[in-house]
């Protein structure tokens, strides 16, 4: 532009900065003011209602059992106390739902593409009958329907007498702490950090100098002795206990709640239909290009499966993995429905109802579940950008 | 001279054509393949005869009561009996005309929007967006013309939850496109406000917006200003839905090239007419698929209403369940609510993978 052209005068009232300026304004001023509108409603109300606000009721005893804890508790125990025991729950339930699903949706992403056209078939009716039903229908139906019918634990159905399943859940054999279990415990932790400097000795050797090393076959040989050694020197660290009846119900063993039975059940089984069409689009994704190259360059099958098309199908299917992970960790929350002590039942169900500090209660299971679901996109984000393709 | 004389074609080798070359093919390549194929015979033969047997040869389909069924299989008579609660909830029976006419009413209002060649069609969506709830309003909830008032706490069954699911959906679409298009603006407060609220609803479950909207949304509002369950839920499942909507039009926006918005731009439109006439319709068009997907989450959503207390159709069935005089129908009803979902989701998901594969002509890069 020359200096000589005609400047354009035009009023501030047109100015896109000015608009942007005065918009921005406005509406952080409406935002704040609508804050304070319902702030204000809730001090007035909660002053109405004779409530006092603060995070003091933690502190309380809570004076109700819970049927399911990981940790010790007990009825005179303080409301966070029932917090903490209500978060172990959902992450005992998310953990092994996320492991479960994986493995189902895995194997029937693959087997949806398997040239056998019954498989295929079997996979494809799997996937689009379990992900277009709600997973709380699906978590009543495991529930209600299939394991509350069940027999009684003394007409329980067995399996070898060491498994019983009936309608107080799944009694099997447990596992108590026996006279090995620390000398156990520190031998497995050794080993597994040995296991984790030999990969970096390896990788960075194999960097450096081209030669290879047999790292897994060393892993697994570590992960069998040293921890067997412990096991011959200090004793057995597992002093199992096998479910016995006796008079209405067993003693003895680990139970399994049917309330759990139910909520692993129908969330692994409903991500995992989600999970196989991921793992599906993954594997189409890599093109077919891919597998011609490697293996004209002498790649055996085994190998282009391993280094060419698993890296770049995990590339498409990590990503929304992990948001299927996090919608499991979010459905857990549908426990609720049928009564597993998790946190949204617990603390925002039974706790809320019995000290009726409704926005505490809230504002910390919500919370909680953000903080969960930030810092596993922060993680994805991090992922991302480190196995992203750099391209030209 | 002596002409050569073809022998007949031979027929081709048994095993390469035919029904005997496909089972060869598919299912019984090589050993493995045959394994697998077996494995899964066995796996069908074990699920379906059993199922097939309970659901249909064992069933007992016709009575009004207990006494009828007799058979191992199925009772469906428990369905029969209280097909009508389950659909309609404790809607008066009288008046059930109403809910009928507004679901033919939405049926033959919106059966001109799938036609392809039909002209003007966004003039008349937007007619009928505008004006068809509101005559479901007047119809469903009375109190207009002399139709007497049906309060919304007898709503229930199949129809609460397409009520349901159809309030959310034309709530959270509008909020969700706002909210995508503020999380896309060169204005960083509003960003960051859009980005904020998005995040956060995307961050928790469903199940504690609802909570949230029972418990304190009563403490948020003035005194003496309450609105009913269904209407509070309704604001939560919006407020939750329209960030996954804004999520999906995000995409949709960022798959425009810069090129559209700097035309628009040189042809001196405004940000609201380049949005409006140039950017969001082609974005729009590229996710629906993604707005059909969200859909069926939020129908499969409405399901946790039960949590509230709401007669949805999932509620309806459990609370038939537990009546004594049909104890142990848990299974039967479950099902059925199962397939009346499936039905739904499956059919929407078929839509949406048949416009997929209409859009895909020409508009991939």
């Amino acid at each position: 532009m020359s200096a000589s052209s005609p400047q354009i005068h035009s009023s501030w009232l047109t100015d896109p900065k000015v608009r942007a300026w005065v918009f921005q304004i406005l509406s952080v001023v409406f935002v704040v003011a609508f804050g304070w509108f319902l702030f204000d409603n809730t001090q007035t109300n909660l002053a109405n209602r004779g409530i006092t606000s603060g995070f003091s009721f933690l502190d309380n005893s809570a004076g109700f059992g819970i049927a399911q804890h990981l940790i010790d508790y007990s009825e005179s125990d303080s409301y966070g106390r029932v917090f903490l025991v209500g978060l172990l729950n959902t992450l005992l339930v998310s953990a092994i739902g996320i492991v479960l699903a994986t493995i189902l949706g895995f194997v029937i992403g693959v087997a949806r593409l398997s040239p056998n056209w019954l498989i295929g078939k079997v996979a494809t009716i799997y996937i689009e009958i379990f992900r277009n039903i709600p997973p709380l229908l699906q978590i009543f139906f495991w529930y209600f329907a299939i394991l509350l019918p069940l027999p009684g634990p003394k007409q329980s159905l067995s399996l070898g007498d060491t498994f019983f399943l009936s309608n107080r859940g799944l009694n099997m054999p447990g596992p108590a702490p026996g006279d090995g279990f620390w000398p156990f415990v520190i031998a497995l932790g050794l080993t597994v950090a040995g296991i984790f400097l030999l990969v970096r000795w390896v990788r960075k050797r194999f960097e450096a100098t081209g030669q290879t090393f047999p790292a897994l076959l060393t892993s697994i040989a570590m992960l069998l002795l040293i921890p067997g050694l412990a096991i011959l020197i200090f004793g057995n660290p597992f002093a199992w206990t096998v479910p016995e009846l006796k008079g209405f119900n067993f003693r003895g063993g680990l139970v399994v709640i049917p309330e759990f039975i139910a909520l692993t059940l129908a969330l692994s089984i409903y991500t995992a239909s989600f999970i196989a069409e991921i793992v599906r689009s993954g594997i189409q994704a890599v093109s077919h290009g891919q597998t011609e190259a490697a293996r004209s360059l002498g790649l055996k099958p085994s190998v282009t499966l391993r280094k060419v098309i698993i890296p770049q199908a995990l590339r498409v299917i990590i990503p929304p993995l992990t948001s299927q992970y996090l919608n499991l960790v979010k459905n857990s929350s549908l426990a609720a429905g049928i009564g597993y002590p998790d946190m949204v039942s617990l603390f925002a169900g039974t706790v809320l109802n019995q000290t009726g500090q409704a926005i505490e209660v809230i504002a910390i299971t919500m919370s909680v579940y953000l903080s969960i679901s930030i810092s596993i996109s922060i993680l994805m984000n991090w992922y991302n950008s480190r196995i992203a393709l750099v391209e030209r | 001279m002596a002409t050569h004389t073809f022998k007949p074609d031979q027929p081709a080798p048994l095993m390469s054509v035919g029904v005997l070359a496909w089972l060869r093919n598919n299912l019984f390549s090589n050993w493995f393949n045959t394994l697998l194929t077996l494995t899964a015979v066995y796996l069908v033969w074990l699920i379906i005869p059993p199922v097939l047997n309970w659901a249909f040869i064992n069933a007992d389909w016709s009575g009004t009561d207990r006494a009828a069924c007799t058979g191992e299989g199925a009772c469906w008579v428990f369905i029969q009996v209280r097909f009508s609660q389950f659909m309609y909830g404790f809607y008066p029976e009288a008046l059930r005309w109403r809910v009928d006419l507004t679901l033919v009413l939405a049926i033959l209002g919106a059966a001109p929007l799938f036609v392809s060649w039909m002209p003007r069609k966004v003039l008349y969506a937007a007619g009928f967006l505008l004006l068809y709830p509101v005559i479901a309003y007047v119809l469903l909830s009375g109190g207009f013309f002399g139709m007497e008032v049906v309060r919304s706490d007898s709503w229930g069954g199949l129809m609460l939850t397409l009520v349901i699911a159809a309030i959310g959906i034309s709530g959270a679409l509008p909020l969700g496109i706002m909210l995508a298009l503020g999380r896309r603006s060169d204005m960083p407060a509003v960003r960051v406000l859009c980005v904020t609220f998005i995040e956060f609803w995307r961050g928790v479950p469903l199940i504690t917006v609802l909570f949230m909207s029972s418990v304190m949304l009563p403490l948020f509002l003035p005194e003496g200003m309450n609105f009913d369950k269904l209407i509070r839920a309704l604001i939560g499942i919006i407020l939750f839905q329209s960030a996954y909507i804004a999520e999906v039009v995000r995409g949709g926006l960022q798959a425009i090239p810069k090129g559209q918005y700097e035309a628009a731009a040189a042809m001196g439109l405004g940000y609201w007419r380049m949005m409006g006439l140039v950017i969001l319709p082609q974005a729009l068009k590229l996710v629906i698929p993604g707005i059909v997907n969200t859909f069926i989450a939020l129908f499969k959503d409405t399901s946790l209403v039960i949590i509230i207390g709401l007669f949805d159709l999932l509620n309806s069935i459990k609370q038939a369940t537990t009546d004594p005089a049909w104890l142990g129908m848990a299974t039967e009803g479950y099902v059925f609510a199962a397939l009346v979902f499936w039905i739904f989701c499956f059919g929407m998901s078929r839509y949406s993978m048949s416009i997929e594969r209409k859009l895909e002509t020409g508009h991939k890069r």
